[in-house]
């Protein structure tokens, strides 16, 4: 404890605090309230793959239960065997739905989507007025990652045209390859990490359904503030 | 074997036959079975309102009376877990924090004494009636006692064993009923609906304490559902 | 009104209500349908369960070093840090970092501690204005009330309620449909996520190994909360400290499980600084606080320390007898239910708040349903013995220290079960009054008949 007379910052106060409280060591739990020395070398998280649901091994199974789990969701997935299916499928949509302006970013697969449709389209990647992002139908994006154990895809502000893209227009749209699908989120944290570490995009979500509250009596309802649908087309 | 069979308070002064069975049953199966006059009390009622010294006032004197026992035997879950879970606690760091340990790793609930050390879950019983099962919180938790009552009953014959649809604590807690009788008697008055719903004749536990409040409740509702401690029903011919 | 006198009360008024006891069950019995069905998807709930609750001592154990980790890489990417060693100062943080951007409006997602801190109302007395983005602690917010539930913050309302409420506050309210109503909601907070000048949010878990804060929600309004405003502040409890990013594979679906009954929750982000070189959006600064608040004090007491794990998932409260009967405003604190019971006597004051841990029945259910595996029931039962330590009734010791004379002696346990049998039909006559010493007990349940030979006289008849 620094006894110098200056006046320690509440960093130091409260730092302080917990090395003096952590000088009585508590026991580890399931030990019995025996008190323990130190943790285990490895995280002990490190073997969550084996108690988390289980996923299949093959890629078909894995695609399965992606599919699977993205209609318990409600969101939409369209697994196709190439891009002139996918954006044949993508224009469906813009047609059944009257979009009449899109918002995406630049990227090689947001591209062929958004330029399949004929459009106007708010690109956001040097900056955009939030204002016409909020008249836009649909947002299309890319995605890290697909993870079969959950449904759900993740973005970041780097890989998806910002923060905003993938959740204020009311429908999301998100144009995937094949190849992203992983496994389970081990998989996908594991990804993200060779990807970014150390410098990662500001912002990564893990996107699982459109969004949704059950605040009311626990009713489900789709959209709450986020987009009320998602749609998850890959090829 | 010797059996040394600890008589709750309750039981001794409020519900005895539950007692009286529990002898008879270890008897019948062959067993020594000794109820030492000097112990009345686990010590739990001070415990559980934090009174700690008066607790171990109660308990280490019992705990020298269980010195010697070859097997303890509690015919009530939240007794027992009073012995097997608490009394290491309630002793640590004392003289006897040792007596404790010991006497806790020779300490059974009567349920789990019959099934798990025993081996026995066939009795001769006969009760035909329609009965459902009140897991006592301290057994089920503390003890992790489930299957053993089950399997108990399921030996009786003519029995009608019903499930509830939900598991909850029945609200009595101990002092808890009395400090808070408002939220005990609303506890207790889900479990009663609970128990109703089941068109059960009887509800069994291997805890009096828990009987004694849902009784109460049910007595000043004019149901006509009873109430009867496991071993009751395991002793009936 | 003395704190125990109010609980007290309250709980008096909605254990009676038997309208509110079937909202509630019939909401947490939902609930218990699809968690079940969530817990038995895992391949071993019980090994993810001591795997987090490793984990959680890991960071709790040696929660400077990972402070001081998160914080250095937090800094960093270019966020501003501060240390809040109580309320006052977190909330003097804030008005400064309002004060220094000229802000006037503030949309908020959801954040318990600012519950903690009394946010809302102090900013409010300051001129701003502060929404509430989260569907929930909107509802509630109009409703001028505390949130129910730490999760489902309008859980005791009905659609019906709540429509009244829209009319009332909001003149839109179409239906009773919670499709519709929570339409209503969305479009209200439209231009209010676009126009504020502050996004406000809470944080679940912060990472230490890469400098990042992880939050979690199923509308997405957190989401724009962090988006759209220039600036975005972030309030936390130091507690709330994972050691790695991969931690977050498993905490992420044990939260969603345990809290909601959901695989995953809808959106979990995570921020590793404000907006960076090359993003397109985003808030200019970043301001997080870490909030102490006597949470050191409970990781001084290490036979406590572990309700430092807290996840935040409300299952203890949801499988609570006391908290499906007493409901969450009952509790008159920030954190109700079992976990709320133990930690405030150690956040605002033993005495005041014992009664919390006194009243249970220490049925267990709580640390049966804790992901994170606090131990929460024996530490209801620590805290009693700790406030009857330092301040002993002085009436129940003594009714204690009798009762073990009368238990030690054989002759005086036999003489007291005499009287009480022979002062039964006295008892009868007085029943539910108030010369009724058992009144508290005789006021909704019958006394269990004493009989005349006890267990003791028919053993010592028998030999």
């Amino acid at each position: 404890m620094k006894n110098t007379g200056n006046i320690l910052s509440e960093r130091e106060k409260i730092l302080g605090r917990i090395r003096e409280a952590l000088k009585i060591s508590a026991p580890l739990p399931g030990s019995h309230g025996e008190v323990a020395t130190h943790a285990h070398a490895e995280s002990p998280a490190s073997h969550a793959r084996e108690w988390l649901p289980s996923v299949g091994a093959s890629s078909v199974e894995q695609f399965d239960l992606f599919a699977k789990n993205a209609a318990d969701l409600k969101a939409d997935f369209q697994l196709f065997s190439s891009r002139d299916e996918l954006s044949a499928a993508l224009k469906k949509i813009s047609a059944a739905e009257k979009w009449s302006r899109i918002a995406s970013h630049d990227g090689e697969l947001s591209n062929f989507a958004s330029a399949s449709l004929g459009l106007p389209v708010l690109l956001t990647d040097k900056g955009y007025d939030v204002q016409e992002m909020e008249k836009c139908d649909a947002g299309i994006s890319e995605c890290d990652a697909l993870i079969a154990q959950t449904g759900g895809v993740v973005v970041t502000s780097r890989s998806a045209g910002g923060r905003a893209l993938s959740v204020l227009p009311p429908h999301h749209i998100v144009i995937a390859r094949r190849e992203q699908l992983v496994p389970d989120l081990p998989a996908a944290f594991a990804l993200l990490q060779q990807k970014y570490a150390p410098d990662f995009p500001s912002m990564i979500s893990f996107i699982t359904g459109p969004s949704r509250t059950g605040d009311i009596e626990r009713i489900l309802v789709l959209g709450a503030h986020g987009p009320k649908k998602l749609t998850v087309l890959c090829f | 074997m010797t059996v040394t069979l600890f008589i709750p308070c309750f039981i001794d002064a409020l519900f005895p036959r539950a007692g009286i069975s529990m002898v008879e049953i270890l008897e019948r199966l062959g067993h020594k079975v000794v109820c030492p006059n000097e112990i009345a009390c686990c010590g739990q009622p001070p415990f559980n309102s934090g009174y700690w010294d008066e607790a171990r006032t109660i308990a280490a004197p019992a705990l020298e009376k269980l010195k010697d026992a070859e097997a303890v035997v509690i015919g009530s879950g939240s007794c027992g877990a009073m012995i097997k879970k608490f009394y290491p606690e309630l002793f640590a760091k004392t003289p006897q924090a040792e007596l404790a340990k010991q006497v806790a790793s020779r300490t059974w609930e009567f349920s789990d004494f019959l099934v798990s050390k025993l081996g026995v879950t066939d009795l001769g019983a006969k009760f035909p009636h329609k009965v459902t099962f009140h897991d006592g919180c301290h057994g089920l938790r503390e003890l992790g006692i489930k299957s053993a009552p089950r399997a108990l009953l399921g030996k009786v014959s003519g029995l009608e064993f019903v499930e509830m649809k939900e598991e909850s604590c029945c609200g009595f807690g101990g002092t808890f009923s009395a400090k808070f009788p408002m939220i005990s008697t609303a506890m207790g008055e889900v479990k009663c609906a609970a128990a109703t719903e089941t068109g059960a004749d009887f509800i069994v536990s291997n805890d009096s304490s828990c009987l004694m409040h849902i009784q109460g409740l049910l007595s000043r509702q004019g149901s006509k559902l009873k109430t009867i401690h496991l071993a009751e029903v395991l002793n009936q011919k | 009104m003395s704190f125990v006198s109010q609980f007290k009360f309250l709980a008096s008024e909605k254990t009676r209500d038997l309208r509110h006891r079937s909202v509630i069950r019939t909401a947490l019995r939902s609930y218990e349908v699809v968690r079940d069905k969530r817990k038995a998807a895992f391949q071993s709930w019980e090994s993810a369960r001591q795997a987090a609750a490793e984990t959680k001592w890991e960071a709790i154990n040696h929660l400077d070093t990972h402070l001081e980790s998160l914080v250095s890489k937090l800094e960093s990417r270019g966020t501003k840090v501060h240390w809040a060693s109580n309320s006052a100062q977190a909330r003097e943080i804030i008005s400064q970092i309002l004060r220094d951007k000229k802000a006037r409006s503030i949309i908020k997602s959801k954040a318990m501690t600012s519950e903690e801190i009394h946010l809302n109302h102090a900013l409010e007395k300051e001129g701003f204005t502060v929404v509430e983005s989260d569907l929930g602690e909107f509802i509630v917010q109009l409703r001028h009330e505390p949130p129910y539930h730490i999760v489902f913050p309008s859980m005791h309302l009905t659609r019906g309620e709540i429509k009244d409420l829209f009319q009332k506050e909001l003149g839109d309210a179409p239906s009773d449909s919670p499709e519709e109503l929570t339409m209503v909601a969305r479009r209200v907070m439209r231009q209010k996520y676009i126009q504020a000048d502050v996004g406000f949010t809470g944080g679940n878990f912060a990472i230490a190994e890469t400098g990042m804060i992880s939050i979690t929600e199923n509308e997405g309004n957190a989401r724009l909360t962090a988006a759209l405003p220039k600036t975005m502040v972030t309030l936390m409890g130091i507690e709330k400290v994972l050691p790695r990013f991969s931690d977050l594979a498993l905490f992420l679906p044990m939260l969603a499980t345990a809290g909601a009954g959901q695989p995953m929750t809808c959106y979990n982000t995570m921020y590793s600084g404000p907006r960076q070189p090359g993003e397109c959006d985003g808030p200019e600064e970043w301001h997080v606080i870490l909030l102490d608040n006597r949470r050191t004090e409970l990781l001084a007491d290490a036979e406590q320390r572990d309700s430092l794990h807290c996840i935040r998932c409300g299952a203890c409260l949801n499988v609570c007898p006391i908290f499906r009967n007493v409901g969450g405003h009952t509790y008159g604190t920030t954190y109700s239910g079992p976990v709320g019971a133990v930690i405030t006597p150690h956040l605002r004051g033993l005495q005041d708040w014992k009664h919390l841990s006194n009243a249970s029945s220490l049925c267990g259910a709580c640390t049966e349903a804790c992901p994170v595996k606090i131990d929460l029931h024996h530490h209801l039962l620590q805290n009693r013995r700790n406030a009857s330590a330092s301040e002993p009734a002085f009436f129940e010791k003594l009714a204690y220290k009798i009762f073990a004379i009368v238990a030690n002696e054989p002759a005086f346990w036999s003489l007291a079960k005499k009287i009480g049998w022979l002062t039964q039909p006295l008892q009868s006559l007085v029943k539910g009054s108030a010369l009724d010493p058992a009144k508290a007990w005789t006021k909704t349940r019958d006394l269990p008949p004493q009989p005349l030979e006890s267990f003791k006289d028919w053993w010592k008849n028998r030999q």
